[in-house]
């Protein structure tokens, strides 16, 4: 099968989209005359012409807005963040508005708009540009928030969540862009909510979704060589995840470790924690592992953010906690 | 500064003893290899010695308590301490948790997890905490539900002494015969569960334990087959009314039994035929280079094999003089570990019951036992094909088929069989 990158699968779902569908657009701060800040929407300016592709001012609440009602009044925007750390200037828009308004307009209106764009660390980026937000959106009833792990990935969900009728939050991790993998020439869905075994096994459970997924197929590579057979889960949508999958899975292995690049307080961890701490009580044999970003803002030296961020050996580390194994 | 004093792993197998009774009381001074304790463990009552001196400060179990090996036992320091902080540790509290919970990789943790991370220091006084609590995983707790084990029958292997999976499966495994398919749930929900009739709990001894979960072991890992002879024992019984008339004549205060030529004539053969003097290890076999007969001795809680290190090279009075004062002791709880470990073989002689024939299961990780019935007159025809009454004893040698083969082990046993037949043999 073709390899393709992660940005390049991304633009594929929407161009596609946007062939198929009239009322599809993209919209954002350089998407347009520069092909976006990290070259998702390379070319698209020149496909679908500037009333479909559209250069925004910097001001992320005011095209956030505009996006918003665009959607309310029969439009499908794709508004593109450069980063999802800016779209917290939107947040008033995405928190107050869009998700709201099936509820407030007793289902009179809906609000089908993606808001994506990189998410996560960087790279030396900063305490303000590389952060992990996802937690944030989650929180709010009427978002629904995906974030894919792989090319394949990225663009059946992508697809889903431009067709989805209600405010999709998509978070591209910004380390992926330049990932590579196979995508195929025709056309597929991946539905929302639905998560995917990444790698099968049958100690233990990683949870993982994003980048944090690669880690954790490392962290079981080597889990492997001792003889720990880890099962690698990748959430893919994080609101509503799958419960399913994890119940399946915990069921079998008794052990659930989950990693995330965000923060530990009120996060995505916590509510998986959470849920399966409750529903999946009597399959427990150890308590639920977690492993996360370290609870700081991410640091500006190379070293230290790398300190910071989760690590192959904090996973295995939690993993022969969660399975009595010594080390 | 106080010190606490914990369990002892003072046997090899011990995972707990149980505290038989303390020698010292709070307020005593102790030296350090004084003997504190007295502890029951899987094999014997042993004397427990101090490692500090100072003053017992305070006795954290009572006698009868069964205490998990590396659990606080009682603490020593000078008199007047004020020890509440250390006592609050004991009792599960963690003091150095938030410190340690503050550098570790996943902050979260809940204080109890970040308890099991802290040193055995913070582990806390008994078993699982000081209420009685059985520390369990909520998955063993269900198993264990389902299969009707008792928590607190399990033993632990994760942190703190918790109990966890593979520990109820373990549990589950030893009591498989009795629980060949699990009840339904409605079953066993009724009054009298699993329809056992009314009966007194007896409480599992150390000792019993270890015979189950090692004997069960042994029976469904290690593929037995045995070899059953008769064996003319007219000579040997005579030869015996010889040696213990001239050990009376002699003012020599012995007497040699049945049994201890059985284990001199089992130590010869062993000697001439090493290949049954073996243990199957997981990827060779162990050819032992010595000889040492294990005898089975039954006490009131179970029963133990003390050894007659290099019975081969030892003469029937000096062997039956180590087996009386072995066995003796055993029956008292004293042997010393070294005593009933280390055999290469074991002899198993229910004679003395009346008992005919029966069949022995092997000592791990001895490839062999000689299990002997008792000695009988009994009809037999002779070589003119006449009907005589004659002495015989009947034994049973049970092999690992892993690591022994029937010729193997009916070649040793013929040569048992001649050594007791010619019991000069053993003399020479």
């Amino acid at each position: 099968m073709r390899k393709i990158l992660f940005r390049e699968a991304l633009r594929e779902a929407m161009v596609e989209e946007m062939e198929r569908d009239d009322s599809v657009f993209l919209m954002g701060e350089e998407v347009a005359e520069y092909n976006g800040a990290y070259k998702v929407s390379q070319g698209m300016l020149d496909q679908f012409g500037a009333k479909r592709v559209i250069d925004t001012p910097i001001a992320e609440l005011g095209f956030a807005g505009l996006g918003i009602g665009a959607a309310m009044v029969g439009l499908k925007p794709i508004v593109e963040m450069m980063t999802f750390n800016f779209a917290i200037l939107a947040l008033d828009q995405v928190v107050n508005t869009a998700a709201k308004m099936r509820y407030m307009s007793g289902g009179a209106l809906s609000c089908p708009i993606v808001i994506r764009g990189a998410g996560g660390a960087g790279g030396a980026l900063g305490a303000q540009h590389s952060q992990s937000l996802e937690a944030q959106y989650a929180h709010i009833p009427g978002l629904k928030v995906m974030m894919p792990a792989t090319p394949y990935d990225a663009k059946g969900m992508l697809k889903t969540a431009i067709r989805d009728p209600d405010p999709v939050i998509f978070i591209e991790g910004e380390i992926l862009y330049g990932t590579e993998g196979e995508v195929p020439e025709e056309e597929y869905l991946i539905p929302m909510g639905k998560g995917d075994i990444k790698r099968g096994g049958k100690d233990v459970t990683l949870i993982a979704w994003s980048r944090m997924v690669h880690l954790c197929l490392d962290a079981a590579e080597e889990l492997a060589k001792e003889g720990i057979d880890a099962e690698v889960i990748d959430l893919r949508t994080i609101r509503p995840f799958d419960r399913e999958m994890i119940a399946e899975s915990v069921k079998k292995t008794n052990r659930a470790v989950i990693v995330e690049e965000g923060w530990p307080m009120a996060s995505v961890g916590g509510a998986v924690s959470d849920w399966i701490a409750r529903e999946l009580f009597d399959y427990l044999d150890a308590p639920v592992g977690r492993i996360h970003q370290r609870d700081v803002p991410m640091p500006y030296a190379y070293n230290l953010e790398a300190a910071t961020l989760p690590k192959v050996e904090d996973v295995i580390a939690a993993v022969k906690k969660a399975t009595y194994t010594k080390s | 500064m106080a010190e606490v004093i914990t369990m002892l792993a003072l046997s090899p197998t011990m995972d707990e003893g149980t505290l038989a009774e303390w020698t010292i009381k709070e307020g005593d001074v102790v030296e350090e290899g004084q003997v504190i304790a007295e502890v029951e463990t899987d094999k014997a009552t042993m004397e427990m010695e101090s490692f500090f001196e100072g003053t017992l400060l305070k006795l954290l179990v009572a006698a009868g308590d069964a205490v998990p090996v590396g659990d606080a036992m009682a603490i020593v320091g000078e008199a007047g301490e004020d020890i509440s902080a250390l006592l609050k540790e004991l009792e599960g509290g963690g003091a150095a948790a938030p410190a340690q919970a503050d550098e570790a990789p996943a902050e979260e943790l809940p204080a109890e997890d970040a308890a099991d991370d802290g040193a055995a220091a913070a582990k806390p006084a008994k078993g699982g905490a000081s209420d009685g609590r059985v520390k369990s995983s909520p998955l063993a707790r269900r198993m264990a539900e389902d299969a009707g084990i008792e928590l607190s029958e399990i033993e632990g292997s994760g942190p703190s002494g918790r109990v966890i999976k593979r520990d109820v499966e373990a549990a589950m495994e030893s009591q498989g015969a009795k629980k060949a398919a699990p009840a339904p749930k409605a079953a066993s929900a009724a009054a009298s569960a699993d329809g056992l009739a009314a009966g007194t709990q007896v409480p599992l001894s150390q000792m019993r334990k270890t015979i189950a979960k090692r004997l069960q072991s042994v029976w469904q890992s290690t593929p037995h087959f045995t070899l059953t002879m008769d064996i003319d024992m007219a000579a040997a019984m005579a030869k015996r009314k010889e040696i213990n008339a001239g050990l009376k004549a002699a003012n020599i205060n012995a007497k040699v039994s049945v049994n201890d030529m059985i284990v001199k004539a089992c130590a010869v053969a062993l000697q001439e035929y090493p290949a049954m003097n073996v243990s199957y290890q997981d990827d060779h076999l162990l050819q032992f280079d010595e000889v040492h007969v294990g005898v089975a001795v039954a006490i009131e809680e179970g029963l133990i094999t003390p050894t007659i290190r290099f019975a081969n090279e030892k003469g029937l009075r000096k062997i039956s003089e180590e087996v009386r004062e072995l066995a003796g002791r055993a029956q008292d709880k004293k042997l010393k570990p070294e005593e009933y470990t280390g055999g290469t073989f074991t002899v198993s002689n229910l004679g003395m019951f009346g008992i005919d024939h029966f069949m022995a299961i092997i000592n791990p990780p001895q490839a062999g036992i000689l299990a002997c019935g008792a000695v009988k007159k009994t009809p037999v025809v002779n070589d003119d094909g006449e009907l005589e009454v004659g002495t015989r004893m009947k034994v049973t040698l049970s092999c690992d088929h892993r690591a022994v083969d029937g010729a193997t082990g009916a070649e040793f046993l013929t040569h048992v069989k001649r050594l007791l037949e010619t019991p000069l043999l053993l003399m020479v």
